[in-house]
C-alpha cells in the first residue's frame, strides 16, 4: 500500500494555510502581545488571519480541479473549489465584523475561528464517512468554543452548553448511523457505499442508519424539528459566532450533505413514494423535513421580539428551502444548492454584521433597538436593507435569485406530479408571510424615529465597514449576475 | 422606439442621484426628480411620435442573460404598452410636482419614488416573464417604505396591508409561472415561448396556472374581494404615492393580466371568464357603493378607483377587440383622473386644511378660498363620471359596447356603475367644494391651536397649477381625440398572440 503524501499535501493547502495561520496568531500574540492595547492586538491577530485566509484561497486555487484525491479520500471537484473560497470568504467577512466586537482574549477567538474554517474547508472535499465525522466535528467543537466565548453574558455560557449538549447527541447519533452503514456495505468511501447498496433491499437497519444521519445533519443545518439550539445559540453567542455559525457553517454542511446523500446513499432503497423505484428511500424523509421548517421558521418568526431570535428562526425557513435544493440537486446538479447557501450566508453575515456594530454602541436585542438607525448611521441603515430584502427574496437582490432557481429546477424535475414540486410551491407561499417579519425589522431601521438617548451616531470601524460594503456589493453584483457563479460548477 | 429602455435606466439612475444629492440639498434632489421624470416623460413621448403600429411587439433589447435558465433579457414594446409608458411618465412628472412640498427626507422620498417608477417602466417593456416579474417586485418594495414613513392616517398598518397583499400576488403569481416552465420542458422564460408551450397542457392544468397568474395579477389591480389593500392603501399614503398607486400601479396587475396571464393560458381564461365578469361587476357596483356613503374625503377616491378598475376587468373579461382595447384606454384615463383626483383632495385640500372629513370640509367654502382647487376637483370629476369631452367618455363607452357584444347582461349592470359614480362623484363635489358658507368664517368647532383659519390658505404653488394643467391637458385630449390611442392599441390586438385570446365574441 504506497501512499502519495504530497498529493495529500497539495490537496490539503488550504487547510494548511488555515492550521498555521492559527498558530502564528497565537505565537504573535504572546511574543508581542503583552505590551499592547486591546486594539492593536485585536488588529493584529485579524491581520495575521486574513492573511491566512487569503492563503488559504490561494491554496485551493492551486489544488485546482483535480479529481479523486489521496485514494479518494477527498475529492477536488469545481464544487469543492467554489465551497473552500465560498467559506473563506464567509469567514473574512465574519473577521472583518469581529473589528467592531469587544472580547477579552481577542486572539483565541480569532485562532478558533480560523480552525472553524478549515473545519468547514475539510467538509467541502470530504468523500469518505471518517473525513466526513471529523470534519463536520472540528467544525462543531471551535463552534461550540465560539458560541460561549462573551464571558461577561450568561447568555453566552448557556448558548455554549445548549449547543455542546445538542451537538454532543446529533454526533453520536451520526457517528452510530455512519458505523451501522459501515457495518452494512463495508466500506466508508461514498462511492463504495453506492455500488453496495446498489441492489441491496431496504432493511430495518439501513433504515435506521439513514435516519440517524438525517436527524444529525438536521441538526447540523438547523432545520426542524431538530432546531431547538439555534434560537438561544443565534441570541446568546457574540455576534460574529453567530454570523459564522449561520453563514459558513451552512454552507460547508450543505455542500457536505448534498454530496453524501446524492453520492453515497443515491442507490438506498426503500422509497415509500409511488414510482419510486427511481427515487432513493431517504428523499421522502428530507422532503418531510424541509417542509416542517418552511412551516415552522415562518410561522414562529412572526412571533418573535428579538432580532436575532428572528434571523435564527428565518434561518430555520431557510433551512428547508436549501432542503429542497439538496432534494433538486440529484437531477439538476449542486449549482443552485450552492448559489443560495453561498448567498444565504453573505446575507446573514451582513445582518448579524450590522447588528455586532449596533450591538457595540448600546444594546441590539429588541427589535425596537434598531429604531432610528438611518439617522444614526446610514452606511448601516443602507446595508441591513440589502441584507434583510436579500433574505426575504426581493430582485434584483442574491437571495431572490437563490429562491428563484431552486424552485425553477425543483419544478422542472417532475412538475406538480412529485414532491419537490409542491413542497416548491409551499415555500412560495411562504415567501410571503416572511416578507412581514423581514418588514418589521426594517421598519424599525428606516421608519421608525428612535427615542432621544438612542439617537447618537454609531461609530462603525473600517474593518466592519469594509467588510459590510463588500457583502452587500456582492449580494447586488451576484443576484444581477448569477451566472458568475452558476458557470463556475459543472 | 429604441430609446424606451433609457426610461427604465434614467429613472435608476436618478433615483440613485437624489438618494445621494438629497442629504446636501432638498432642492437639488427635487430638481433632479424632476429632470429624470421629464427624460423619461420625454423618451416616452418622442417613441410615440416616432411609433409605427404594427401587429405584435417590437423587439428593443434582446441579450442572454442567464443562459442556465434560458433567461434573456429581452425588451419590446407594442402599442399597448406604449400607452402604458406613456401614463407612467405623465403621471411621475405630475407626481414629483405634487409632491414639491416634502420636507422630511427628500433624497429618500424621491430615490424610492424614482426607483418605483423604474420598476413600472421595466414591467411595461418586459417580453421575458423572469424579466417582467423581476421589475413588478422592484416596483413592490419602495412602496412600503413611502407610505410607512410619509404617509398619513394609519400610515403602518396601510403599508403593511398593501406590500403584503402585493407580494402575496406576485407570489401566485410566481408559483403559476414556475408550473408552466416546470411542465413546458422547455429552457425558456420568453412569453412566446411559454405561450407555445402552454398550448400543450391539458385544459385543468391550464386552468389552474390561469387562476394563479391571473389572481395574483389582479390582486394589484383592485379585483373584488381582493381590492380591500387599495382603499387603505391609497388614503395612507403621501399624495404622490397615491397617484402613483391608483394612476400607475393598479396598471401593473392590469397589464400583467393582458400581457401575460390572457395570452399564455387561452383555455384556462374560457374557464375563468364568466367568474372574472361578474366579480369585476361586483367591483364596479360594491365599490362604488361603498364610495357613496365614506365620510373620509380620500376614501371616496379610493373606492371610486376600485370602481373604475373594474371596468378595466370586466373589458378584460369580455375578451373581444373593442372591450379590450376600451380597457387599455381606460387604464390610460383613469391614470390621469386618478391622478388629478388625489392630487387635490392630498396635496392642494389636504395639506392646507388638515382635514379629509366631509363634514369638515362641508363648513369651508373651498370654492371661493381655493377657486383653482375646486376648478381642478370639477374637471377632474366630470371627467371620472365619464362626461363627453374627457378621457373616461370614449374609454368607458368602447368598454361598455364591447361587453354588450358578448354578454348584454354584463354591459346592463356595469352601465349602473356609470350612474353611482356619477352620484358618488357630484355628491362629493357638492358637500366638499360648495359647503355652506354662513358658518365658515368662524373656525370649524374643536380645531386646534394653529390650524388654518380658512381665509388664510397658502396659495395654491406654480407647482400644483404645473402638474394639474399637464393632467387636464391630457384627459381632455384623449377626450377629444381617442384616436391616437387607439390607433396605437389596435394593431398590437392584431398579433396571433392576443388573437387566441380574442377570437371569443370579437365580431
Amino acid at each position: 500500500m504506497n501512499v502519495n503524501y504530497s498529493e495529500l499535501f497539495r490537496a490539503l493547502l488550504p487547510e494548511t494555510a488555515l492550521v498555521v495561520g492559527a498558530l502564528l496568531v497565537l505565537a504573535a500574540d504572546l511574543v508581542l502581545g503583552r505590551t499592547r492595547t486591546y486594539g492593536q492586538r485585536l488588529r493584529l491577530s485579524i491581520a495575521l488571519a486574513l492573511v491566512a485566509v487569503l492563503a488559504a484561497v490561494w491554496g485551493s486555487c492551486i489544488a485546482g480541479v483535480d479529481g479523486d484525491a489521496f485514494r479518494g479520500v477527498l475529492v477536488l471537484d469545481t464544487l469543492t473549489l467554489v465551497t473552500r473560497i465560498g467559506v473563506l470568504l464567509l469567514a473574512a467577512l465574519t473577521l472583518g465584523v469581529l473589528t467592531s466586537t469587544r472580547l477579552r482574549h481577542p486572539t483565541e477567538y480569532v485562532a478558533i475561528i480560523l480552525l472553524a474554517t478549515c473545519g468547514f474547508s475539510v467538509m467541502a472535499a470530504a468523500q469518505q464517512l471518517l473525513v466526513a465525522f471529523l470534519a463536520l466535528e472540528l467544525a462543531s467543537l471551535s463552534l461550540y468554543v465560539l458560541a460561549g466565548f462573551d464571558k461577561t453574558r450568561p447568555e453566552s455560557a448557556e448558548a455554549a452548553l445548549k449547543y455542546f449538549l445538542f451537538g454532543g447527541m446529533s454526533a453520536a447519533f451520526l457517528l452510530f448511523g455512519f458505523s451501522l452503514i459501515y457495518g452494512l456495505t463495508g466500506s466508508i468511501e461514498f462511492a463504495e457505499i453506492a455500488r453496495q447498496l446498489r441492489g441491496m433491499p431496504a432493511n430495518t437497519l439501513l433504515v435506521v442508519a439513514l435516519v440517524m444521519v438525517l436527524a444529525a445533519f438536521g441538526f447540523k443545518v438547523a432545520a426542524a424539528p431538530f432546531h431547538l439550539w439555534a434560537p438561544d445559540v443565534y441570541q446568546g453567542a457574540p455576534a460574529p459566532s453567530a454570523a459564522l455559525v449561520a453563514s459558513a457553517s451552512k454552507l460547508a454542511g450543505f455542500t457536505l450533505f448534498g454530496r453524501m446523500l446524492w453520492v453515497g446513499f443515491a442507490p438506498a432503497a426503500g422509497s415509500p413514494l409511488p414510482g419510486g423505484h427511481e427515487t432513493p428511500g431517504w428523499l421522502f424523509v428530507v422532503v418531510v423535513i424541509s417542509a416542517v421548517s418552511i412551516l415552522l421558521g415562518n410561522i414562529a418568526a412572526l412571533a418573535q421580539s428579538n432580532v436575532r431570535r428572528l434571523l435564527a428562526y428565518s434561518a430555520i425557513a431557510h433551512a428547508g428551502t436549501l432542503l429542497l435544493g439538496v432534494v433538486a440537486a440529484g437531477s439538476v446538479g449542486p449549482a443552485p444548492l450552492f448559489y443560495y447557501a453561498a448567498t444565504y450566508g453573505l446575507a446573514t453575515v451582513g445582518a448579524f454584521g450590522v447588528i455586532a456594530v449596533v450591538a457595540s454602541a448600546g444594546r441590539c436585542e429588541a427589535l425596537t433597538d434598531l429604531a432610528g438607525l438611518h439617522r444614526r448611521s446610514p452606511l448601516l441603515a443602507g446595508c441591513l436593507l440589502v441584507f434583510i430584502l436579500s433574505l426575504a427574496g426581493i430582485p434584483p437582490l442574491a437571495g431572490f435569485f437563490g429562491k428563484f432557481i431552486v424552485f425553477a429546477v425543483a419544478l422542472r424535475i417532475n412538475g406538480l406530479a412529485g414532491p419537490a414540486g409542491w413542497l416548491a410551491v409551499l415555500a412560495i407561499a411562504m415567501s410571503a408571510v416572511g416578507l412581514y417579519y423581514y418588514l418589521l425589522i426594517l421598519k424599525q431601521a428606516l421608519v421608525v424615529r428612535g427615542s432621544a438617548e438612542r439617537s447618537t451616531a454609531i461609530p462603525v470601524p473600517l474593518g466592519a465597514a469594509i467588510a459590510l460594503v463588500v457583502a452587500a456589493a456582492l449580494i447586488i453584483a451576484l443576484g444581477v449576475f448569477p451566472s458568475a457563479v452558476l458557470d463556475l460548477i459543472q | 422606439m429604441n430609446a424606451l429602455p433609457c426610461t427604465i435606466y434614467v429613472s435608476f439612475t436618478g433615483a440613485l442621484l437624489a438618494l445621494v444629492v438629497g442629504s446636501r440639498s432638498a432642492l437639488a434632489a427635487r430638481v433632479i426628480a424632476l429632470l429624470t421624470a421629464l427624460t423619461g416623460f420625454g423618451l416616452a413621448l418622442w417613441a410615440g411620435m416616432n411609433f409605427v403600429p404594427s401587429r405584435g411587439l417590437q423587439t428593443l433589447v434582446d441579450a442572454p442573460w442567464i443562459p442556465e435558465l434560458g433567461i434573456r433579457y429581452h425588451l419590446s414594446a407594442d402599442g399597448i404598452s406604449l400607452t402604458l409608458v406613456v401614463l407612467t411618465g405623465l403621471a411621475a412628472t405630475a407626481g414629483i410636482l405634487f409632491s414639491w412640498n416634502i420636507e422630511e427626507r427628500v433624497g429618500e422620498f424621491f430615490g424610492l419614488f424614482l426607483a418605483l417608477i423604474g420598476g413600472v417602466y421595466g414591467v411595461f417593456l418586459s417580453a421575458d416573464a423572469f424579466v417582467l416579474f423581476v421589475f413588478y417586485e422592484i416596483a413592490i418594495v419602495p412602496k412600503y417604505f413611502l407610505i410607512a414613513n410619509w404617509g398619513s392616517t394609519n400610515r403602518e398598518y396601510g403599508a403593511m396591508k398593501l406590500v403584503l397583499y402585493s407580494f402575496g400576488g406576485s407570489a401566485l403569481v410566481l408559483a403559476g409561472l414556475l408550473w408552466a416552465y416546470g411542465l413546458s420542458g422547455r429552457n425558456s422564460f420568453a412569453l412566446a415561448d411559454l405561450a407555445n408551450a402552454a398550448s400543450h397542457f391539458t385544459p385543468a392544468q391550464q386552468s389552474g396556472m390561469f387562476a394563479l397568474v391571473f389572481l395574483g395579477f389582479a390582486i394589484l389591480a383592485g379585483l373584488f374581494p381582493f381590492h380591500t389593500w387599495a382603499p387603505t392603501g391609497h388614503v395612507a399614503a403621501p399624495t404622490a404615492a397615491s397617484m402613483l398607486l391608483a394612476g400607475v400601479v393598479m396598471k401593473l396587475g392590469a397589464y400583467g393580466c393582458l400581457r401575460v396571464a390572457l395570452p399564455l393560458f387561452p383555455m384556462g381564461f374560457a374557464y375563468w371568464q364568466p367568474v372574472i365578469a361578474w366579480l369585476a361587476i361586483a367591483g364596479i357596483l360594491y365599490a362604488g357603493l361603498v364610495a357613496l356613503v365614506q365620510e373620509d374625503f380620500k376614501f371616496v377616491i379610493g373606492y371610486s378607483s376600485v370602481s373604475h378598475m373594474g371596468f378595466v376587468l370586466l373589458g378584460l373579461a369580455a375578451a373581444n377587440a373593442q372591450a379590450v382595447s376600451g380597457a387599455v384606454l381606460q387604464m390610460f384615463s383613469h391614470g390621469v383622473i386618478a391622478g388629478l383626483l388625489f392630487a387635490v383632495v392630498g396635496r392642494m385640500v389636504y395639506d392646507r386644511t388638515h382635514t379629509r372629513k366631509l363634514a369638515d370640509l362641508r363648513q369651508m367654502p373651498l370654492h371661493r378660498l381655493m377657486p383653482f382647487a375646486a376648478l381642478t376637483f370639477v374637471l377632474a370629476g366630470l371627467a371620472s363620471m365619464g362626461m363627453p369631452g374627457f378621457s373616461g367618455f370614449p374609454s368607458e363607452l368602447t368598454i361598455l359596447i364591447g361587453t354588450w357584444k358578448t354578454s348584454p347582461w354584463w354591459a346592463a349592470f356595469a352601465a349602473v356603475g356609470v350612474l353611482i359614480a356619477a352620484a358618488f362623484t357630484l355628491r362629493v363635489v357638492q358637500v366638499a367644494f360648495f359647503g355652506t358658507t354662513d358658518r365658515s368664517v368662524a373656525a370649524p368647532a374643536g380645531s386646534r391651536p394653529g390650524h388654518h383659519q380658512p381665509h388664510d390658505f397658502p396659495p395654491i404653488s406654480w407647482a400644483e397649477r404645473a402638474g394639474a394643467l399637464l393632467l387636464i391637458a391630457a384627459t381632455v385630449y384623449i377626450g377629444l381625440k381617442p384616436d391616437v390611442l387607439l390607433n396605437w392599441i389596435t394593431p398590437a390586438l392584431q398579433s396571433p398572440l392576443m388573437q387566441t385570446v380574442l377570437k371569443g365574441g370579437a365580431p
